[in-house]
């Protein structure tokens, strides 16, 4: 096994509690009630913060922007954008900017309004805005969100024999997550879902066809939301309040027609090698994977591209409950209850590596026990057409 | 209180490209001609879609033109059964489709001429282009061919 570096550690999170702001607060305040609450909870202050990640949800211009609301004055400042797994790409960046030497404190905030907003990114999201060469070939389709991610699930059902209701077992392991989590019962009553219980395979099959193979229980809430993480240089987190969560390795990859016309294969394909070789570990010794659940094809995907079981086996594999946190086998898959079930504002990337971290403190509603790996992945951008994955693999000492 | 009369308003239109994107512009203006067209690198013989001024295999940036048969095969599709957008709500349910072109290219379409498309679409399935006309360009859908 290759040494592993122990060059940052996550000290501070902090998940927004509402999924339901109904209009009265903004994703900036959403983002500064966060990064309060992180910094406390790692213990640090605001003058602690050198270095600022934003993917640019406050507004334009972020980097500026968010170093003014907040009052500091950072010497990185970093403003990835790729979608979901903005914070992905965030956090291998801050590892990579303490490593040199370059930061010591870094704030990663999110804060979206996305249901007050009424802007449909789960179920009825029309795709639009600025005409890029792609969009002026594409936006007269009609192609939804749901149909893009919908292509691909056909496609593995076509090369695979991969079944509707193997699909569903994501979002059953997602819900029955969801259930334990009180602030996902609170989101799911928030937002009005018509049954806040655990589901069936038959519920998840039975639910309404969005985009033929995906039903309803298969694509992600729209909720309000956000959140911040706090990373820290190994001499900064060993005086924090927390037990450190340690980056052991991180991946970034970009898919796109043109780079690889398989679209049941992810850019996790990329990712994944990338990080789990610089952790030196692989996913069969993962105790927890949080992997961005925007629809239930996303994770079955991904789940193949990271390597827990070979391409066109995700079907086989995920069967007969085994994503549930108390299940043998492993992983524990989204034990927070996921974007399925507990928050999905539109980049959910950054509550990945919250939960992931509460699995390594050892505080999930949904705990595995002495869980000591955990990998968050991110997938930012559209499965079936161009998208990145920013992939972290976590350990704690 | 009393709402005001609500003025007929006008059957939603298809969302159109634009003649202004600078990569794509000669592709919509080809379609006035009812053809199909896709790029190939002179230098390298790369198919480069979609189009660009310059080559993404050698660096090379002349790109010329070719035209596609406007046949090809089904590689995935999904069957859109709920939109906000007033155009296609009205046409729901509705197939769009990833079709590869004999020639290389894989373009995102419509397919039309299926009694049912939740029932009636296969991967793999052979389609032909069909014009949808317009006043300054045609968009190509695709029905079984």
């Amino acid at each position: 096994m290759p040494t592993q570096r122990r060059d940052a550690a996550i000290v501070g999170i902090h998940e927004y509690p509402s999924r339901d702001v109904e209009g009265r607060v903004s994703p900036l305040q959403i983002k500064a009630a966060g990064a309060a609450r992180a910094l406390a909870d790692a213990g640090l202050a605001w003058r602690d913060v050198d270095a600022l990640y934003d993917a640019g949800d406050g507004g334009g211009m972020a980097g500026l922007q968010i170093a003014e609301y907040f009052g500091l004055s950072p010497r990185v400042i970093d403003t990835t954008n790729v979608g979901g797994s903005s914070y992905e790409f965030h956090a291998a960046h801050a590892k990579r900017d303490i490593a040199a030497g370059r930061a010591r404190v870094a704030l990663l905030t999110y804060g979206s309004t996305a249901h007050s907003n009424a802007f449909a990114i789960g179920v009825g999201g029309q795709l639009g805005g600025a005409r890029t060469p792609v969009d002026n070939l594409e936006g007269w389709t009609g192609m939804t969100l749901v149909s893009n991610y919908a292509m691909v699930a056909h496609r593995h059902m076509h090369e695979y024999g991969t079944s509707s209701e193997q699909l569903a077992e994501i979002a059953t392991a997602t819900r029955f997550h969801a259930m334990r989590n009180p602030e996902a019962v609170a989101a799911m009553r928030a937002l009005e879902f018509l049954d806040v219980r655990e589901t069936t395979i038959q519920d998840v099959v039975g639910s309404r066809v969005i985009a033929d193979p995906l039903h309803l229980l298969e694509c992600c809430m729209i909720s309000d939301g956000g959140g911040a993480v706090v990373i820290a240089a190994p001499d900064v987190a060993r005086d924090c309040k927390q037990k450190p969560v340690w980056i052991l390795g991180a991946g970034e990859a970009t898919k796109y027609p043109q780079n690889g016309g398989d679209i049941t294969v992810s850019a996790a394909a990329q990712s994944g090698p990338v990080a789990f070789g610089e952790a030196g570990v692989s996913a069969s010794e993962l105790d927890v994977a949080m992997i961005y659940d925007s629809f239930t094809i996303t994770v079955l995907t991904i789940l193949e591209d990271l390597g827990f079981c070979k391409k066109g086996e995700g079907g086989a594999y995920v069967a007969g409950g085994r994503l549930r946190f108390d299940a043998p086998g492993g992983p524990a898959l989204n034990t927070d209850g996921g974007g399925l079930s507990s928050n999905h504002p539109g980049m959910r990337g950054i509550f990945l590596l919250i939960e992931a971290a509460r699995q390594l403190r050892g505080n999930s509603t949904s705990q595995v026990p002495n869980a000591r790996l955990a990998v968050a992945h991110g997938n930012g951008g559209m499965l079936g057409s161009r998208h990145c994955a920013g992939t972290i693999i976590l350990g704690r000492d | 209180m009393a709402s005001s009369p609500t003025a007929q308003k006008p059957p939603a239109e298809r969302p159109l490209p634009s003649l202004k994107e600078h990569d794509t512009a000669p592709f919509w203006c080809a379609t006035q001609q009812r053809r199909l067209t896709y790029q190939v690198c002179s230098d390298c013989e790369t198919v480069v879609w979609h189009p660009r001024a310059h080559c993404t295999a050698c660096l090379g940036s002349a790109l010329a033109w070719r035209t596609s048969e406007g046949r090809g095969a089904v590689y995935s599709y999904s069957v859109i059964r709920q939109s906000y957008h007033p155009f296609f709500r009205a046409r729901i349910p509705f197939a769009i489709a990833w079709i590869d072109l004999d020639e290389g290219p894989r373009i995102l379409s419509n397919l039309v001429g299926v009694a049912d498309p939740t029932r009636d679409v296969k991967i793999g399935m052979r389609v032909a282009v069909e014009w949808e006309p317009h006043e300054e360009l045609a968009i190509p859908l695709f029905r079984p061919a």
